[in-house]
């Protein structure tokens, strides 16, 4: 909740080039008050948002949502199909808004790339030997340029929690700063700007502390992130409330010092309107309605889009609908 | 020694196993008694409790419902002086129990009755079984409380349909009462789920809800109310039962049609040898 004290805006790009200056960095970042965190957390979790403002925040949910399937049984079929619901959520309802992007493992980019070539739906994918993220350094590199290569426009890579957590934090830094390049693909983009955007999978379930995961957020950010996002979806605890808004806080605290804007993303867990709405009403009050926006704030979630779609469409018939007349993917 | 302080008791709604408060924080004197009054995401709630149970209850085996049926048969006859006290009459519990006992029994014939092997102009055998419909909205009967209750749920879930019971409004005590005999009795959460209150604010929810598979408005007695109820289960075309008269004998022999109205045919075609 306190502003992290940091002195003039030059001196954090100086960080990553020792490992002392960024260990004395990421370690004199304030500590997480952690009953306080989830109290607020809490409360914030208690609003009620009704009518007008439940249809305004449903429609944003749905563009923020990342749609994602990570199994090992996807097949060209299944992801062709989720990114033509991605184009189109609900079929029946044309003024229903199109989801952030579709989020699929790399051999899976092409399939997805050709239903979405020229529309505005973003192509995610995960890289970097996801979800563990213990493989080489080539070889993460090697699988986020391919991905690339094959259209990702969005990259979703996973930092070495083992590195992280023995503390080894130039390795984490240098690797996050690898990947970034590696975005750029063969070639970068006009204007120099990195051909796809990169999303730093912090897994802060596997971070134990809240302290852990504000630091990972720094670190993150510091490497050159676009994203921060909480999870893979594959260990048990994935986004919760009180991580999400540490890393709010992160993103926040990071623009004051350095006057870059980056994403959040939270991701696993987030099933029902319901606690989208928390989320959303929490980044409201934590970094304001700058970060309200499917740019800077994404959900990681597979069953949450029926769900939006499921109350958009009570809202709009005033009967509850049911899952029945909604595809399964 | 001091007085014992009185233990007074709140009715509460039956939702998925629990016996929640209404969300609404509502209650209304009836019987002497507060009782929640269920409102329409109340309704909404047990549904939701009510869509979980299918899987399982209908996946269960018949023989394995009718022995949970009879469960509830065991459970009510030691219940039978608590009914009484809330002013049950006690042949009308004897009579509820022999219902409760009466529908354990169908649970595995019933296929045998009202399926069968169909003949076919072909090589193939051809045979019809009949399946659970899924989630049923119920109306329960103002009078009697208890038997009237027993006679429309018993032969919903007897076949492996879960229930949302609107209970009668004017007696809700021993709907209350049986939800507690159904919460000891092994039959699993959510697969009969007990609101109480006003019928026009919870039944018509449940007979519009895109996630209700049948209606049955036994307890209306506005014709006006039936119709506009009618009309919103077409929407997804609802199984309907009609409402009853009131002056109905509950008593009497009921037949098969409560269980069968509540089912979809499956039909197998499978290729013969020669």
């Amino acid at each position: 909740m306190t502003a992290t004290a940091t002195s003039a805006r030059s001196d954090l790009s100086e960080l990553g080039r020792s490992e002392t200056a960024l260990r004395t960095f990421l370690h004199g970042l304030p500590g997480v008050d952690q009953v306080g965190a989830e109290q607020r957390a809490a409360q914030l979790g208690t609003r009620s948002i009704k009518t007008t403002a439940k249809a305004q925040a449903i429609d944003l949910a749905i563009g923020m949502v990342d749609l994602t399937t990570l199994e090992g049984a996807d097949t060209p079929g299944k992801v062709r199909a989720l990114a033509t619901k991605a184009l189109r959520p609900d079929p029946a309802d044309p003024s229903c808004p199109h989801v952030g992007a579709v989020c699929v493992y790399p051999a899976m980019v092409p399939y997805v790339a050709e239903v979405l070539r020229r529309s505005e739906v973003h192509l995610a994918s995960v890289a970097t030997s996801f979800p563990s993220g213990q493989a080489p350094l080539e070889i993460k590199l090697a699988d986020t340029r391919a991905a690339v290569e094959a259209g990702a426009d969005e990259i979703d890579m996973v930092i070495n929690r083992g590195a992280f957590l023995a503390g080894r934090y130039s390795e984490v830094y240098d690797e996050i700063a690898a990947v970034k390049e590696a975005c750029g693909g063969a070639g970068t983009g006009g204007q120099g700007r990195p051909r796809a955007h990169l999303k730093v999978i912090l897994e802060t379930g596997e971070l134990a502390t809240y302290d852990n995961v504000r630091r990972a957020s720094w670190l993150a950010m510091l490497a050159g992130g676009d994203f921060i996002k909480t999870s893979t979806g594959k260990v048990p605890v994935a986004a919760t409330l009180p991580v999400t808004l540490v890393m709010l806080e992160a993103v926040r605290d990071f623009r004051a010092a350095t006057g870059r804007q980056v994403g959040v993303k939270p991701a696993g867990g987030i099933k029902t309107t319901k606690d989208a709405i928390r989320y959303l009403v929490m980044v409201n009050e934590t970094v304001g309605p700058d970060w309200l926006h499917p740019d800077w704030f994404r959900f990681g979630a597979s069953s949450l889009l029926n769900d939006l779609l499921m109350q958009r469409t009570k809202l709009k018939t005033g009967v509850y609908a049911g899952p029945d007349y909604f595809t399964l993917d | 020694m001091s007085e014992r302080v009185t233990v007074r008791k709140t009715y509460k709604l039956f939702v998925g196993g629990k016996f929640p408060r209404s969300e609404s924080g509502r209650s209304y004197l009836v019987q002497d008694s507060n009782v929640s009054l269920a409102s329409r995401k109340d309704a909404r709630d047990a549904v939701v409790a009510a869509r979980a149970a299918v899987k399982g209850w209908a996946g269960a085996t018949a023989y394995n419902r009718g022995q949970i049926l009879y469960r509830v048969a065991e459970m009510l006859e030691g219940r039978r002086e608590q009914f009484v006290a809330l002013g049950v009459p006690g042949a009308e519990v004897d009579a509820a129990t022999d219902r409760w006992v009466w529908y354990a029994g169908w649970s595995d014939k019933l296929a045998q009755v009202y399926g069968g092997a169909n003949p076919v102009a072909g090589p193939y055998f051809n045979v019809s079984a009949p399946e659970p419909t899924g989630v049923v909205a119920v109306a329960a009967p103002e009078v009697p409380a208890l038997l009237g209750l027993v006679s429309v749920v018993a032969p919903a879930i007897v076949t492996g349909n879960t229930v949302v019971v609107a209970a009668s409004p004017t007696a809700p005590l021993a709907a209350v009462t049986l939800a507690e005999v159904l919460a000891t009795s092994d039959l699993p959460g959510g697969v009969v789920n007990v609101l109480t209150g006003r019928l026009s604010e919870t039944v018509p929810t449940l007979a519009a809800h895109m996630d209700v598979n049948a209606v049955d408005l036994t307890g209306v007695r506005d014709p006006e109310l039936a119709a506009e109820l009618e009309v919103k289960a077409a929407e997804n075309l609802k199984r309907v039962l009609r409402p009853v008269p009131a002056d109905h004998d509950w008593s009497a022999d009921p037949g098969l049609r409560r269980m069968t109205a509540l089912l979809e045919t499956k039909t197998v075609w499978h290729p013969k040898g020669v």
